[in-house]
């Protein structure tokens, strides 16, 4: 019996969890993790969350002071993509999130049990740790027909969120598709597919978009909270203004070409080898929030325009009508400068690709001895 | 007869329901179901067809390449497309990391806790672990005080009461049978897993900026140009980490997976007598060199006989809706070419919150699709199956070696077992071949060859008003199928028939099972209120069903024109 046998190797979960509950400081030092490790991980953790390095030691404090938090993770309309983010993430590793950092008590992606039992341990979690857990939500919701298109453990995704979002703490959405509907609604969105604030209402949403999202964020912003106590500051759209409050173009390593009038012009040219701007070729980093230039991915090895590939613009709101095509270019980049909002400057570009399928080459905005040469053809 | 029903099957990716009947301690019958619908293929029409494989690519997120290479596949074989031999070779780069990536993360993060016990491990010797793990492999981390320190790890983990993804899980079972100390080995090698599948992934990364979903594919090539004397490109900085990444890759699944493998299956070897399934295997090959000769061959095995490999005819694919919460007007018990599918989504189950489906009558939203009306299993089994019976000299090596070492004969393939080894031979393979198609790449660089691109059908005034095409792929969970029709520059029909589509279908008009109800009969239940054992075998078959699940509007209407807000 599973019990049993935990009860025999030394512990029961059951017993009082709150008695049990120690710092992570100190659940770090009894796992054998180094002080130095600890110092490193809250060095990245600081500079994902776009704060001096000066603050890293404040970060330390105040996680050697916290709980080790409780975590469940939902699964809905979905690609995992998210949570493989997730398995990527280098600071902490997975391995650190799983043991050390949270109580990760419902993930279905990882976790050993299976049906019933599983359904269990989430109904003991959300009981136990009522108004105290965090919840992540990956994928969208489908309203449609009573949300019949996506269910677990026979009941509806709809009703899940209603009931585990409605007893969390905060509900973090990861992903385009649980921040905004995403690719699921994309027109002529089949299921009435829609992200977590639209589905669940009176809860508490931060956003995370990006396709999928940047495990990096994901972790800086359940720091964020454990080191302040608050949730961080939120743009329009719900997102942490440490991750999404600067534009992609106005942090891209490639803006020197752009403000040079040096483009890529063709698949594997020489602009194309010597890291010119792709904004010819469809990129939407001017239109797009994110912090994808600094934080990079997968350990910050690369990201998509250090890659050769145009930026898709995955982290704005229903990106994939409002951005596409992809090889498309942008028809009127705003002006230089970083002064402009989120808000402003996401609207324009809504309106702006969206007059661009009726009205061709509407290149306005732009300096006109920077302008690129008009495209004849339809791309 | 008891009823029962596991739902969610965790430890796979996206939503899957099983139920089965009970009788005697043996499953007597199985129904599978997906439980999660979104549309995608219905999303795509009307579309830029050179977008498509950005938007296939979100049918998954774990085999997160896939949909982009069989996407972009489809579209040249539509539009007559040869890519340059560079773009060849980084995507069979790409193909093959994403295959010892995934088959790992599978052995150890999704499939070993249904072989091992994490809790037995606590018992565990050091010492003898440590004489174990140096008895079958020279891997590095093998020392006493290496073992000892996981399992003081672990220990503090269990003592802290808070046993996260570990809680209410079928500890202690009766059909665990490893002993303490090749528990806490696996153990070990679970969180080394975890790291170094971070570390080896980072392939597509500087291939492809980043994975999840690498941004580099392009219709007629890759994206990331390729330049020694550049930054900016890929250099030979680039390609030495790389090779740093194979290696690393190769020495994990020869030195680590491959001994795990081998010494888990010696304690489990009456599953080589379970779960056998359909008996019909499908690949479609992969792997093509410059001149389109695949690597891993194609081809069909029916009725498990070794002795024929079939030719695979596309045109012998057809999907069925008799038993999907789909239409389709061609009328019951017909089953359609993916180039002329014709479905909508009609969700006619019970209205959630429910017990149990009506499994007489439509029960998934997985279609079945069927090869000239044979249910078939795809993956790696069916993979390593058709290259054994073909004769495909690096295969054949390998099956002899690990045959031989669990002193069995083939027919001990076509089982649980026989799945989960052919996932490491698999594995094994590509870790093995993928290195050569880097020094290909090496090796025509160095010629001066820098092309990644066919730009001359880039544009899509350059295409015909009319045209269609399809594209295989040989995914880690198996053959993988889009077919495209393009009309007037768009996407007029969009179809992917995916591997977990053939092995997660529900029963054709005729009533035969698919893959994964047919290996359930027959599958000892020890406790009906722990069954452990369906677990084993259904991830024995890796599934995937967010790819699994789609659906096609009807061929010929209006195309969905997109709307732009």
């Amino acid at each position: 019996m599973g019990k049993q046998k935990i009860d025999e190797a030394g512990g029961c979960f059951e017993q009082d969890v709150k008695e049990r509950d120690c710092s992570i400081g100190e659940m770090l030092k009894k796992r054998g993790v180094s002080r130095r490790d600890f110092l490193k991980f809250c060095s990245a953790m600081t500079a994902a969350m776009a704060l001096p390095a000066s603050f890293a030691p404040k970060v330390a404090q105040a996680l050697d002071e916290v709980k080790r938090p409780t975590l469940v993770w939902l699964e809905m309309q979905s690609c995992t993509g998210d949570s493989e983010a997730l398995l990527r993430s280098a600071n902490p590793t997975v391995a650190e999130i799983i043991l050390d950092i949270l109580s990760v008590d419902y993930h279905e992606t990882i976790m050993a049990a299976a049906g019933h039992q599983a359904e269990e341990a989430l109904d003991k979690t959300i009981a136990a740790y009522k108004g105290k857990y965090i919840c992540v939500v990956e994928g969208s919701i489908s309203m449609k027909d009573g949300g019949v298109y996506g269910s677990t453990g026979g009941k509806s995704h709809l009703d899940r969120a209603r009931q585990v979002c409605g007893g969390a703490l905060a509900t973090i959405a990861v992903g385009t598709c649980a921040s905004y509907g995403g690719i699921g609604a994309a027109v002529p969105n089949p299921t009435g597919a829609v992200g977590v604030r639209d589905a669940v209402s009176g809860v508490t949403v931060i956003n995370l978009p990006g396709c999928p999202v940047n495990a990096d964020n994901l972790t800086a912003t359940i720091v964020h909270y454990l080191v302040f106590g608050k949730i961080p500051a939120l743009d329009s759209h719900g997102r942490p203004l440490f991750a999404y409050g600067k534009r992609i173009h106005d942090n891209c390593e490639r803006r020197p070409h752009f403000d040079a009038g040096q483009y890529v012009e063709k698949w594997g040219d020489e602009g194309h080898r010597k890291g010119f701007c792709l904004y010819k070729m469809g990129c939407k980093g001017p239109a797009t929030f994110h912090n994808c230039p600094s934080q990079r991915y997968n350990e910050k090895t690369s990201w998509p325009v250090a890659a050769g590939h145009p930026c898709a613009g995955c982290s704005e709101p229903q990106f994939w009508d409002a951005m596409g095509p992809m090889y498309k270019r942008l028809p009127n980049v705003p002006g230089f400068g970083i002064e402009q909002t989120a808000d402003k400057i996401g609207l324009g570009m809504a309106v702006g690709v969206g007059a661009a399928f009726a009205v061709h080459g509407a290149i306005s905005a732009l300096r006109k001895d920077k302008e690129p040469a008009e495209e004849t053809k339809e791309g | 007869m008891a009823k029962i029903v596991v739902d969610p099957i965790t430890r796979i990716e996206g939503h899957l329901r099983i139920e089965a009947e009970v009788n005697g301690g043996k499953i007597v019958d199985a129904w599978s179901s997906a439980t999660m619908f979104r549309g995608i293929e219905k999303i795509l029409k009307g579309r830029d067809p050179r977008d498509a494989w950005f938007w296939t690519q979100r049918f998954c997120g774990v085999c997160t390449t896939v949909h982009s290479i069989a996407s972009i596949r489809a579209v040249e074989n539509a539009l007559k497309i040869k890519v340059p031999p560079n773009a060849e070779l980084i995507r069979n780069i790409i193909i093959g990391s994403q295959n010892i990536q995934d088959h790992v993360i599978h052995f150890y993060h999704l499939h070993a806790l249904d072989w091992v016990d994490i809790t037995s491990g606590l018992k565990a010797d050091p010492a003898k672990t440590s004489a174990l793990a140096a008895s079958i492999s020279d891997w590095p981390n093998n020392s006493a005080t290496y073992f000892k320190a996981v399992q003081d790890k672990v220990k503090a983990f269990v003592a802290s009461g808070r046993l996260g993804p570990f809680a209410n899980a079928y500890w202690g079972h009766p059909a665990y049978k490893l002993p303490p100390e090749a528990n806490l080995m696996a153990t070990a090698h679970y969180l080394e897993a975890l790291e170094w599948q971070k570390d080896v992934i980072k392939i597509h990364a500087i291939l492809g900026s980043k994975n999840p979903h690498p941004q580099t594919f392009l219709v007629g090539g890759m994206a990331i140009p390729i330049d020694p004397d550049s930054q900016n490109a890929l250099n030979a900085d680039k390609l030495i980490e790389i090779k740093r990444l194979l290696k690393k890759a190769q020495d994990f699944v020869e030195k680590v997976y491959i001994p795990d493998l081998l010494a888990v299956a010696s304690f489990y070897k009456d599953w080589a007598a379970i779960g056998a399934g359909v008996g019909n295997y499908m690949c479609y090959g992969d792997f093509p060199d410059a001149n389109g000769t695949m690597w891993f061959p194609a081809g069909a095995i029916l009725n498990r006989d070794l002795t024929k490999v079939l030719k695979v005819d596309q045109g012998k694919i057809a999907e069925y809706v008799d038993h999907s919460w789909f239409e389709n007007s061609a009328g019951a018990g017909k089953g359609l070419h993916p180039y002329d599918g014709e479905t909508e989504v009609r969700y006619t189950g019970p209205k959630p919150p429910y017990e149990n489906l009506d499994t007489n009558a439509k029960y998934s939203f997985v279609k079945s699709p069927r090869y000239d009306e044979k249910a078939m299993e795809v993956g790696p089994l069916a993979r390593v199956l058709v290259a054994y019976a073909s004769g495909h000299k690096e295969t054949k090596a390998i099956v002899d070696l690990v045959l031989g070492k669990l002193g069995v004969g083939a027919e001990a393939l076509f089982s649980t077992l026989g799945r989960t080894a052919a996932r490491g031979i698999d594995c094994l393979l590509n870790a093995q071949q993928t290195p050569k198609f880097l020094d290909e790449l090496i090796g025509n660089i160095s010629k001066g060859d820098y092309r990644i691109h066919a730009n001359e059908k880039w544009d899509p005034s350059e295409w015909p008003a009319e045209a269609s095409g399809y594209g295989w792929h040989e995914a880690p969970r198996g053959a993988l199928g889009h077919w495209i029709k393009i009309k007037d520059q768009k996407i007029l029909n969009y179809q992917a028939v995916v591997p977990s589509t053939w092995n997660a279908s529900p029963r054709d008009a005729k009533g035969q099972r698919g893959p994964y109800e047919a290996a359930l009969v027959g599958t000892p239940i020890a406790d009906p209120g722990k069954p452990l054992e369906i677990l084993r075998t259904i991830h024995s078959f890796d599934p995937c069903l967010a790819c699994a699940v789609h659906v096609l509007d009807a061929n010929g209407n209006e195309m969905v024109k997109v709307k732009v807000s």
